[in-house]
């Protein structure tokens, strides 16, 4: 067992897959705490939001206090200290979709999930965010089910794409 | 690491395999079909387009054939795009389910596939690339190799003169003869602000200091945006090369580019050429076997707008919240970790290599008397050519609405475009023919900005449009200084009423004095410039604020809480299709007889008046 595999030992003996995975990133940044964006970063897609868990590991290896890293998680939009739904859905509010009518598709997802931006369905299978530009302009307005990218929305479309993944 | 001489040969022999996809009197039989790997085109499945292909080639032996994924081809509203070249056709919205079709006609037999050509604006077929309206007027420097090479095989980017600007730099220049170039070629930063790119690099060299560092924003914040992650994934070495030519003019050793971790595809694309580039010792110590030396390292952002802000982006960089400095110090004194730092953003580095390789004589005759050269736009909102164009300066809005862009979709009238996004304003149409350039945007209360570029039709109420970019910046909002956390704040909540139907007499003045004082007070450029999108709206479009204080009511009839969804009954033919197509079941009545819409169920989403044939429906 190597030092990281140590480290990752959880209470129950397994090794923990994710906070091994999180402390591979930390030794490759070689202590270089300019680089907590790159962990962060790495946290958020192991863990699909950072736990404090995750922020204490980073905090001890890194030497950097809770609180500053709190402070950058709480600054980025991207980083979330709440876990996703299994279905994240995003409706792109970038103006080239704004204009052409994403508002109403993303009231529709609204009205369909019962639930309201930033939030999570009960059963936690579906999560709504309002993204800034996806960048697939030329489809706009696009709304994104996770990494799956659907253009040229409107509001009658959207229920069968969810309809997809209930 | 190569050698001078070793990169030459393998330009040589790179581009005798390459050059059949620029030169159209080809005659052998090596074909290549590029299909587009930009963001947008890879959101509508290009690359099981690129897979399929593969494996018809590969069933069929064939070894004159080759798919190679390039860069944006920029016209995005037509993806995804397949170019064949020697002969250039364009095949558009191309459903992998057509590959086998093409692939039997075209690449087995030499028939074109009709059905599948791309179509213009007007509908007339297209058969190749050049016909294409929306190539006519445009000019590429920056765009030059994106959509022709394969961005992730360095040998392809050094066969079209790759690497060359640098080793002329190099082997041949001295660092101030480097930064005249750049100055006399009239190059201004396309981040927006426009401070001439040769004084910004000769600040940095006068900064005396054993580290210095050159950085590049790629932070491309305003939403409907994409030139610069164009760039990246289309050509990314044409960034690394112009940074090292940098380092080398102000005498740094390292570099940073500062990506938003939103573009994977250019973060990807840029480390693997990054890693290339280190490999063939292009990046690293003894660069071409001289003392120079330098690297690069990618640092990822995290989805905060305001870190495009120079001193916003270095705190990000070094890993802390991004929050701007007070400036002076300027970055040129002390910019990343306390050093002096030289900070361009994507598209101004890409036109380096071209200035150095050319001269700035060439640079300079392009363009306006004050704004040199090409400037690249995102080209969206209610446009028919949805997409990324490169334009000479000079040329007028009117050119790149109609002429390249398409004009508006949907029989539409043109209202007002929008430049710089958050930080920018509108231009209405009596301003069509205003040549682009920087002086001349800003003299109509616009500014260029970055280059995103949202065309808006008559349905846009600009009362909400500036209610959205309002919105967007009390977000994005760092909250280090109050004008900009607290003022934007109150603006929005005044423009939330006026949408709302509940303006009050006075609130006009209102929003004037906060915007001239959040304006005068904020700390760094995004409240600076926060108030733009209000203020060019009040100037040209003051009539609907009024509209909606005084007379409650929308007249673009955008504004849901002013205005109805009615059907005429007098036009109505009573043939279901919008009470089939509402998606809230709001719509009743019987065949053949007029239909009634229930306004308690309305949300007003418009859909059925897209759909009725008889065009009974409007909003009121």
């Amino acid at each position: 067992m190597n030092e990281i595999e140590k480290k990752s030992v959880c209470t129950c003996g397994e090794i923990d897959d994710n906070k091994k995975k999180l402390l591979e990133v930390i030794v490759s940044v070689n202590g270089d705490k300019s680089q907590l964006m790159k962990v962060l970063n790495a946290a958020q897609e192991i863990y699909g939001y950072i736990p404090t868990s995750a922020q204490k590991t980073i905090s001890e290896e890194l030497d950097i206090p809770m609180a500053e890293i709190y402070g950058v998680i709480t600054f980025y939009t991207r980083f979330s200290l709440e876990p996703k739904g299994k279905y994240n859905i995003g409706v792109c509010l970038g103006t080239a979709c704004y204009v052409k009518g994403s508002q109403m598709v993303l009231d529709k997802v609204k009205e369909i999930l019962g639930i309201d931006v930033g939030g999570i369905t009960p059963d936690g299978k579906f999560s709504l965010v309002s993204t800034r530009c996806v960048g697939a302009c030329g489809l706009a307005p696009v709304m994104t089910v996770n990494d799956e990218v659907y253009g040229n929305m409107d509001p009658s479309k959207v229920k069968d794409i969810l309809d997809k993944y209930v | 690491m190569k050698s001078i001489e070793e990169l030459n040969e393998i330009r040589e022999k790179t581009l005798s395999e390459i050059s059949l996809r620029k030169d159209r009197n080809y005659t052998g039989r090596e074909k290549h079909i590029l299909v587009c790997g930009g963001t947008g085109c890879t959101s509508s499945h290009s690359k099981d387009i690129i897979e399929k292909f593969n494996e018809l080639i590969k069933e069929h032996n064939l070894d004159n054939v080759r798919v190679i994924r390039t860069g944006c081809f920029g016209l995005c509203a037509r993806g995804p795009i397949i170019v064949i070249r020697p002969e250039d056709t364009f095949y558009a919205m191309s459903h992998v389910d057509d590959v086998e079709e093409i692939f039997e006609k075209h690449i087995m037999n030499g028939e074109i596939v009709e059905r599948l050509l791309c179509k213009d604006v007007d509908g007339s077929v297209v058969k190749s690339l050049d016909e294409l309206n929306f190539y006519k007027k445009q000019h590429r420097i920056v765009l030059k190799n994106c959509g022709l090479i394969d961005p992730e095989n360095i040998d392809e980017y050094l066969a079209f003169d790759g690497y060359k600007a640098l080793e002329k730099v190099l082997t041949s220049m001295t660092a101030e003869e480097v930064i005249k170039e750049v100055s006399d070629s009239g190059l201004r930063g396309r981040g927006g602000a426009g401070f001439p790119t040769g004084k910004k690099w000769q600040f940095a060299k006068d900064s005396q200091d054993e580290q210095k560092y050159v950085a590049c924003n790629a932070d491309e914040g305003d939403p409907g945006a994409f030139m610069d992650r164009s760039v990246l994934e289309g050509d990314p070495h044409s960034v690394i090369e112009a940074m090292a030519i940098a380092a080398f003019a102000i005498g740094a050793n390292k570099g940073y580019v500062y990506v938003r971790a939103e573009y994977p595809i250019a973060v990807h694309r840029l480390q693997v050429a990054i890693d290339q580039a280190r490999e063939y010792g292009l990046l690293g110590k003894n660069i071409m076997g001289t003392n120079f030396e330098f690297d690069v390292e990618i640092r990822l952002g995290a989805g905060a707008f305001v870190c495009g802000e120079e001193t916003a982006l270095m705190e990000s960089v070094e890993g802390r919240r991004g929050e701007p400095r007070t400036r002076p110090p300027f970055p040129a004194v002390k910019g990343l970790f306390g050093k002096p730092t030289l900070l361009n953003n994507v598209e101004t580095y890409a036109n380096i290599t071209q200035i150095i390789l050319n001269g700035a004589s060439w640079y300079s005759s392009i363009g306006t008397e004050k704004s040199k050269g090409t400037k690249v736009f995102a080209l969206g909102g209610n446009i028919n050519n949805v997409g990324l164009v490169e334009v000479p300066m000079g040329i007028t809005l009117r050119e790149i609405v109609y002429d390249i862009g398409g004009g508006i979709p949907n029989g539409r009238k043109f209202k007002a475009a929008q430049t710089g996004g958050p930080s920018g304003g509108c231009i209405p149409e009596e301003y069509l023919d205003t040549p682009i350039d920087y002086e001349s945007l800003s003299a109509i209360g616009s500014m260029m900005g970055s280059g995103g570029l949202i065309i808006m039709d008559d349905s846009t109420c600009m009362v909400n449009l500036a209610r959205f970019f309002l919105d967007f910046t009390v977000d994005e909002s760092c909250g280090k200084c109050p004008p900009c956390r607290i003022g934007t704040k109150r603006m929005l909540e005044i423009l939330e009423r006026l949408v709302n139907g509940k303006g009050r007499e006075g609130d006009i003045e209102k929003l004037e004095k906060l915007a001239m004082n959040i304006k005068r007070s904020s700390l760094c450029g995004l409240g600076q410039t926060a108030p733009n999108p209000v203020l060019s709206t009040l100037k040209y479009f003051r009539n609907e604020y009024e509209a909606h204080i005084k007379e409650k009511k929308c007249p673009a009839g955008e504004c849901k809480a002013m205005t109805k969804v009615m059907i005429d009954k007098e036009k109505c033919k009573g043939c279901s299709l919008c009470s089939k197509n509402c998606p809230v079941q709001a719509i009743h009545g019987e065949l053949k007889s007029p239909f009634e819409i229930d306004q308690s169920k309305c949300i007003k989403c418009g859909v059925c008046i897209a759909k009725c044939p008889f065009k009974a429906i409007s909003r009121v």
